[in-house]
């Protein structure tokens, strides 16, 4: 869509985005560059010379048994999150749309987690299921489960799992909700009469049209559960026990600023970058248009 | 609802509390234990009802950290977090709005060529040029300093985008007027758009300043004193080292405290907080 009425300044524009421009260049198309440059370059481990290496970066990464073992557990991760928070939020959001009375207040006490930051949220469901201290871990024990996510794996992604969707159902409940109320009563009444039953209701007439809101919230909970909840993985596993919560993004960080491997960790930016671009892609091809208020 | 049907109503109401309850026990939990004295947290006697020790953990956490793991007082670890949260939601509202301006009401050359390089950073978060950003951040000598981090963070393609969507509703005859009055763009933009965007300006704002808060990879790469520590990494240090010697009522205390300010923010402006969610998304 294009303007008839302009103004006419030359200066003016360039000035006005300029700033944005000065940050976008200098922190993001930079370092995006670097990144791309470092990952087909090797260095000495004295930070002295540096050659060409082709793909070597990628293949040394890709061949990486602790590299597959994370791309595994992050789609462990990011799948499992993702339909926990999404299946949690749906089955709130019909119910909150069924209610006649009181559906605002169960959307304030339901939304505010949004606010809770990931490494938060991971702390706040680490001390509940804490081994000594946590009422609901010490419970568990006392049942005879030998839990203890410090030293046990699969508990400790399932604890990192749990936190993490924990944060995202607010988010999804508010699009779910708009997306159910903005369905036309004449279509579930019209179902109705025809002889449609509640569930056959949602299944046939109403899931189907928020399947686009669906959609949609799928990619970016999986943006979410890729990128933002590295705050979950640093401040209650560190990747741990036993490389068990390692995803991809803590990874990344780990062997860049700790391990200080500037190649490998490069090579896995870049792959990263690869995962962020289609993930964007797919919100705006598919989604754009079909999503409705 | 089409029938009359209570027990589905009830049901449903059923379904929500419970809901509820998951949503918040987590937090009662932690602050029934803020309010508890540190031995019995640590040997897993937490009584499900506030104890007497509210004030004191939370005096404790304000004025002088966890002492044996880390000492920074949590007062200036809240204090950087609201300089950081604010500093990023008024920069990145400030730039966007003046760049969706230009995009918009402008017609010059490599408008669109702009306009596309603003919405690729989309694609560009923090986590797949973790080190080349730290390195510029250290060569420009902004490691431990506000400028650090904020700067940095302050592109937005998802308010540029926003802003954009919205002048583009604002009709022609609304420039067109202000131009025969002789205003210039510069005097169109302050009392004419900003005013206009004040709900929009709202809505983002509430929605930057949680993300600014939550802030925690980029801190945690460019902070290395405790003085420039934002209580969320904050929190993480305190705890470290062996269970037994953490100072588990004041880490409590100071994780109550790390996410009180949001969650007002979101529980006070929770008609702008939802404006603000569903637009950035669409």
């Amino acid at each position: 869509m294009e303007r008839r009425a302009i103004f006419g300044n030359r200066v003016l524009p360039y000035a006005l985005v300029a700033p944005q421009l000065a940050i976008t260049l200098v922190f993001f198309f930079w370092p995006a560059g670097q990144a791309v440059y470092q990952s087909v370059l090797r260095e000495d481990p004295f930070g002295l010379s540096s050659r060409f290496v082709w793909f070597e970066n990628f293949e040394a990464v890709l061949s990486d048994e602790y590299y597959l073992n994370s791309l595994g557990t992050t789609a462990v991760f990011s799948l499992s999150v993702a339909a926990l928070s999404l299946g949690v939020a749906l089955l709130l959001a019909v119910q909150a749309n069924n209610v006649i009375r009181g559906a605002n207040t169960y959307r304030t006490l339901l939304i505010w987690p949004y606010a809770v930051a990931p490494a938060i949220a991971g702390v706040l469901w680490m001390f509940m299921f804490h081994p000594s201290i946590g009422l609901l871990g010490r419970g568990l024990r006392t049942l005879g489960v030998d839990w203890n996510f410090l030293l046990n794996g699969p508990q400790a992604l399932l604890l990192v799992i749990v936190a993490s969707a924990w944060k995202q159902v607010s988010y999804n409940f508010i699009f779910f909700l708009a997306g159910l109320q903005s369905i036309p009563k004449s279509l579930t009444e019209a179902a109705a009469i025809d002889g449609a039953g509640p569930r056959r209701r949602f299944w046939t007439v109403i899931f189907p049209l928020l399947s686009p809101i669906a959609f949609f919230l799928l990619v970016v909970n999986m943006v979410y559960a890729f990128f933002d909840t590295f705050g979950v993985i640093h401040a209650v596993t560190g990747g741990g026990p036993g490389k068990a919560t390692e995803i991809l993004v803590y990874k990344v960080y780990y062997d860049g600023m700790i391990a200080l491997d500037l190649g490998g960790s490069a090579a896995q930016s870049v792959i990263l970058l690869a995962i962020v671009i289609g993930l964007t892609v797919v919100q705006f091809r598919y989604v754009e248009k079909k999503v409705h208020y | 609802m089409v029938e009359n049907r209570p027990i589905g109503r009830l049901l449903a109401h059923f379904i929500l509390i419970i809901g509820v309850i998951v949503v918040a026990f987590p937090v009662y939990y932690t602050f029934v234990a803020s309010t508890q004295a540190t031995q019995p947290i640590s040997v897993g006697q937490i009584s499900l009802l506030p104890g007497d020790q509210l004030l004191n953990n939370y005096a404790q956490a304000l004025s002088h950290g966890v002492a044996k793991t880390s000492g920074t007082p949590v007062g200036g670890m809240l204090l950087n977090s609201f300089i950081v949260a604010l500093l990023i939601a008024v920069g990145k509202i400030a730039i966007s709005l003046l760049s969706a301006y230009a995009v918009v009401f402008f017609s010059f050359r490599l408008r669109m060529v702009f306009f596309w390089m603003i919405f690729i950073t989309l694609m560009l978060p923090v986590e797949v040029r973790i080190l080349p950003t730290y390195k510029v951040v250290a060569e420009l000598g902004m490691l431990d300093s506000f400028a650090g981090l904020t700067i940095p963070l302050i592109a937005s393609a998802t308010a540029t985008l926003l802003f954009r969507q919205f002048f583009l509703t604002l009709p022609d005859e609304l420039v067109e007027a202000a131009k025969i009055d002789g205003a210039g763009p510069l005097r169109f933009l302050r009392d004419m758009v900003i005013p206009l965007s004040r709900t929009n300006i709202a809505a983002l704002f509430v929605i930057l300043f949680i993300y600014g808060w939550n802030q925690y990879l980029w801190p945690l790469l460019i902070t290395n004193s405790g003085d420039m520590e934002t209580v969320i990494i904050g929190i993480k240090r305190m705890m470290g080292g062996a269970d037994a010697d953490t100072d588990w009522g004041a880490v409590m205390a100071t994780t109550m405290l790390a996410m009180l300010p949001p969650v007002a923010v979101v529980m006070l402006m929770q008609r702008w907080f939802v404006k603000g969610l569903v637009d950035a998304e669409k």
